[in-house]
């Protein structure tokens, strides 16, 4: 019997249709492999009966002549999502054993297209971290591993990358199909670039923010984590809509991404902005992102140089938005109606106890960020500025887009994954350069494709960067699918972690 | 503005005149079935946290949407108000702790409010208006409640406001007694309650002021404030202004500087009390809520709900002075509240609006206040105070006779020209019936006779004793017509 977990979701969906295979032997291949994968920490919390119990239905319903988009499909869920009776976290002690008593808007989408839950993935600690080492159930660890040039493989522990390491290691190490995950400042992206996996996060109000622990609110999206473009496009269309719950989300019509993914891309203008050769830039990554213009003029695109000016002030900016905000967003794990307590001598020394103990470093460091630059005497000269720089960056891109740009390409990160307790110990800004070319994207709320486009020197997967037009993520899966058919192969690694 | 208060609103201390200086923030529980940003409901009175929704508990991942109902509401104010609406508005998070408060901020709008600035025009007395300028109004969300009397060691928190719509109404400071402050607090409940965009209940929270207050002297800029939070009762906020505006003047009076301070009123002791000083102050990190677009409606919009809007108070008594030719005081009297004024138009139908104002406004609100009852639960209906008036108009009772019959109808009901016939009070207006009793009169009484023929004031005695003898039912116009004729003068 050949392996189902080797299978693309696309593939899956087919040879399911065609009764080839059944949902509940699929999901039980799943089931099996996550059990054997415990070494890579990617799930907090595994539900293997639910899914086979939605896989029995998916079956009944496959009988029946009933399939819908996503019938029998098993999904690893990234644990930010609240799931009706089953724990979320947020990867976060001050939630340990909360039990939602609803779904997210997002979550519900994708079981009512037949989609199945294998589990809630781990992440860092309310999405803040490039390198899932912020959970506090443990960093989740890359089933990819470096590979000298003499072909020997390092037992270096890999980073997935973060936040949605758990996500992105759980689709590449083949324990999903696909996976949902969440974009603050390019927490869908990195982790996708360095796992070699595929990720989208879609334009800000694609996707309902309803029933998703908020970190950044006018920054978070949620998007999928698949193995290829066209699995992406599949997810990304059941978890898409509009949701009069959530006011920021957007009317517009969700199109059919799978038909965009075979699109032609002849005559499409993509810029190319050369504020994103950064001083310094790696050769590879330099390399890489030349092989990338030069795939997508090789399938008809026209390449242009433009301009972003503002785009290095993006990230300082972010570090201000993003932690402001996530400083109130937090204010409500306060020990008093749910998740952990900390009981004190009275209200005050509650809250103080529960959130010392409650939140990570990391978190407690973004808490204290925030509430600084929103201090009296310090909002106009940081979350003021912040805010105008954003605009600045917003209209960079507007400006691009009404020259005629269709979209944009850049490189996902400035570097491969690095080992486990390699970075930002000593210095946290270190961890947060790896979203230099991400946090813009967020910050002007638009969509942002990453795509596997080759391996580093010692072997690890480099990911290319496609910035679209806002709600128009069709070009985006036209443009991905042009580079995935063009890049070499990149093969998911072959497991190690039994 | 900034008006100096005439000499007799001014506070004489040890050293001389004091001048204090108010202005009120109001805060308005908004009429609505359910809250500013969940679907759940407004009712007072229900079981702890039972009206509790997940965005009210600040469940992870849930997200605030605008009641456009309360949004609507708060249109209607400011058009009340007579204040500038605007068409696009901010909300933002005020952020600090508190066990009943879940979100860890409070929903409000700080820079950018819907409501802009207007005006509200307060009567004193019968010549003496203010006007009170108002600065803004903003809606917010509500607070839950914590409870420390259920436990000996633990306090509860009930989330049923938790969410609840309010508008804070704020005024310029332009109030120079406790006395204008209280008519400020009335004639804004009356406008809210005309409106019918907060039922302006004290009682059950509906309405709190926080109320400021400086003193200066004559002529002198604006003084150091200090504010009294959360005071429940119009008496309250009279009596806490007095007491206040004295401990600062005792405070300066004796050398000293009034710390800029929040305070609390304790009705009990007749004090304010420190709550907490500048220093103590939290700074709340207001920013706009990332989770809200910002608020954006078209004057469209507004001009729809402007045209229907009810009567507001001063229209109706600018109206009642004109149709009805009331005095400007007696109309402010009648449209108090709306259920009055209504009353008074109903009794006042086809009727002699003046005597039925009279009838109004001195007998039946007379007997309400006495019996702390409102206009709604007046045992005395529209239509049978119409019913006296008629009684009176026509001369079928005296006025005298028609308080008596007041009476009657207040305690027993009935209509009242049945009662008059039935109960035989019918005015005698028969002139040889009168005459009679003149005749009768002059005849027992030579010696007064005499003395009136001397003193004509003694008229009066024999029109007493002729209403004696008949039982107050004679015409009292009529006996003193006949007793003149008859006794020549």
């Amino acid at each position: 019997m050949t392996d189902l977990t080797r299978l693309t979701l696309a593939e899956a969906r087919d040879k399911l249709a065609a009764r080839e295979i059944s949902a509940v032997e699929l999901n039980q291949c799943f089931v099996d492999a996550i059990a054997r994968a415990t070494s890579l920490n990617a799930f907090i919390v595994e539900t293997p009966e639910k899914a086979l119990a939605q896989a029995r239905a998916s079956d009944e319903k496959i009988a029946k002549g009933e399939a819908r988009p996503l019938e029998g499909i098993p999904l690893g869920i990234k644990d930010l999502y609240a799931t009706e009776g089953v724990q979320t976290t947020a990867a976060s002690h001050i939630l340990e054993g909360f039990i939602p008593p609803y779904e997210s808007a997002v979550t519900a989408n994708l079981w009512r297209d037949g989609a199945t839950m294998l589990g809630k993935l781990n992440l860092d600690e309310f999405a803040m971290g490039s390198s899932n080492e912020t959970s506090y159930f443990g960093p989740v660890v890359s089933p990819w591993r470096r590979k000298a040039a003499d072909g020997r493989i390092s037992d270096a522990k890999i980073v997935p990358g973060g936040s949605s390491g758990g996500s992105a290691a759980a689709v590449a190490a083949r324990l999903c199909l696909g996976a949902t995950a969440t974009d603050t400042g390019g927490s869908i992206r990195q982790p996708a670039a360095f796992t070699g996996t595929v990720g989208i996060k879609p334009t800000y109000g694609r996707c309902s923010r309803w029933g998703v622990v908020a970190f950044a609110s006018s920054l978070d999206q949620a998007g999928p984590i698949a193995k290829t473009v066209r699995d992406a496009a599949i997810l990304l269309r059941s978890m898409a809509g509009h949701d009069p719950r959530d006011t920021t989300s957007v009317d517009v019509p969700v199109p059919d991404y799978e038909q965009a993914v075979d699109a032609s891309i002849r005559g499409k203008v993509i810029g190319i902005p050369r504020e994103y050769r950064l001083d310094g830039l790696s050769e590879e990554i330099v390399a890489l992102w030349e092989q990338g213009i030069a795939w997508l003029r090789e399938a008809g695109a026209e390449i242009r140089d433009i301009s972003l000016p503002h785009t290095r002030h993006a990230l300082p900016a972010y570090y201000i938005v993003a932690p402001a905000e996530a400083s109130s967003n937090l204010a409500r794990y306060d020990g008093v109606r749910y998740g952990l307590r900390r009981t004190g001598k009275d209200i005050a020394d509650l809250y103080e106890k529960t959130r010392a103990e409650g939140f990570g470093k990391e978190v407690r460091r973004r808490i204290m960020i925030g509430t600084y630059v929103l201090s009296a005497g310090y909002y106009d000269a940081y979350y003021l500025r912040a805010q105008k720089i954003r605009t600045l960056i917003k209209r960079d891109f507007d400006l691009a887009y009404a020259s005629g740009v269709d979209a944009i390409l850049t490189p996902a990160t400035p570097s491969p994954a690095f080992a486990l307790g390699e970075k930002g110990s000593a210095d946290p800004v270190e961890m947060y350069l790896n979203d230099v070319f991400t946090v813009t994207v967020n910050m002007a709320g638009l969509p942002g494709l990453v795509v596997p486009g080759g391996l580093s020197a010692d072997g690890l997967p480099l990911g290319l960067q496609l910035i679209g037009r806002p709600f128009e993520e069709e070009t985006l899966f036209s443009l991905g699918q042009a580079l995935e058919r063009a890049a070499p192969a990149i093969l998911l690694p072959e497991s190690w972690w039994h | 503005m900034n008006t100096q208060a005439p000499p007799s609103k001014l506070i004489a201390g040890a050293t001389g005149d004091w001048e204090v200086v108010i202005g009120l923030e109001i805060h308005a529980q908004v009429t609505s079935k359910s809250k500013l940003f969940s679907g759940a409901s407004t009712e007072f009175g229900g079981a702890p946290n039972s009206h509790v929704s997940l965005v009210d508990a600040a469940m992870p991942g849930m997200l605030p949407v605008i009641n456009a109902e309360c949004v609507a509401q708060a249109i209607r104010t400011g058009l009340g108000l007579k204040a500038q609406i605007n068409l696009r508005s901010v909300f933002d998070r005020k952020n600090y702790f508190y066990p009943d408060l879940p979100q860890g901020y409070q929903i409000s709008q700080y820079k950018d409010p819907i409501v802009g600035e207007g005006v509200v025009l307060v009567d004193l007395s019968p010549t003496e208006q203010i006007s009170v300028g108002v600065e803004r109004l903003h809606l917010e969300q509500d607070a839950g409640k914590s409870l420390h009397d259920l436990g000996a060691n633990d306090s509860h928190v009930d989330l049923n406001r938790s969410g609840v719509a309010l508008m804070e109404i704020v005024s310029r400071p332009d109030m120079r007694s406790g006395e204008e402050a209280r008519a400020y607090v009335t004639k804004l409940r009356t406008i809210l309650r005309y409106l019918g965009t907060c039922d302006g209940n004290m009682e059950q929270g509906s309405l709190r002021a926080d109320v400021n207050v400086s003193v200066r002297r004559l002529g002198e800029s604006l003084g150091t404030r200090c504010e009294i939070k959360n005071v429940n009762s119009i008496r309250f906020i009279g009596q806490a202004i007095d007491v206040e505006a004295r401990r600062q003047i005792g405070i300066l009076e004796d050398g000293g500087k009034i710390a800029q301070e929040t305070r609390l009123y304790d009705p009990a002791k007749g004090e304010t009390r420190s709550m907490r000083s500048k220093e103590e102050a939290h700074d709340y990190r207001y920013f706009p809520d990332p989770d809200l677009l910002p608020l954006e409606f078209e004057q469209a919009y507004v001009d729809e709900l402007a045209s229907h809007l009810p009567e507001l108070p001063d229209e109706k008594k600018a109206r009642f002075v004109a149709q009805y030719g009331l005095s400007p005081y007696d109309a402010g009297v009648l449209v108090l509240e709306r259920a009055s004024a209504d009353y008074f138009e109903e009794a006042a139908k086809g009727r002699d609006a003046k005597l039925v104002a009279n009838w109004v406004i001195n007998e039946l609100f007379g007997r309400l206040n006495k019996e702390g009852r409102n206009i709604e639960t007046s045992p005395v209906s529209a239509v049978q105070i119409g019913g006296i008036v008629d009684l009176i108009a026509s001369n079928v009772i005296s006025g005298k006779l028609a308080k008596d019959l007041f009476e009657i109808v207040w305690t027993e009901g009935g209509d009242p020209a049945q009662i008059v016939e039935t109960r035989g009070m019918r005015q005698v207006t028969d002139s040889t019936a009168i005459e009679k009793a003149v005749d009768e009169i002059i005849a027992a009484n030579p010696d007064k006779v005499a003395q009136a023929l001397a003193k004509p004031t003694m008229l009066g005695w024999f029109v007493g004793q002729v209403m004696k003898g008949t039982g107050g039912k004679a015409n009292p116009q009529a006996v003193n017509e006949i007793l003149k004729s008859k006794l020549g003068i």
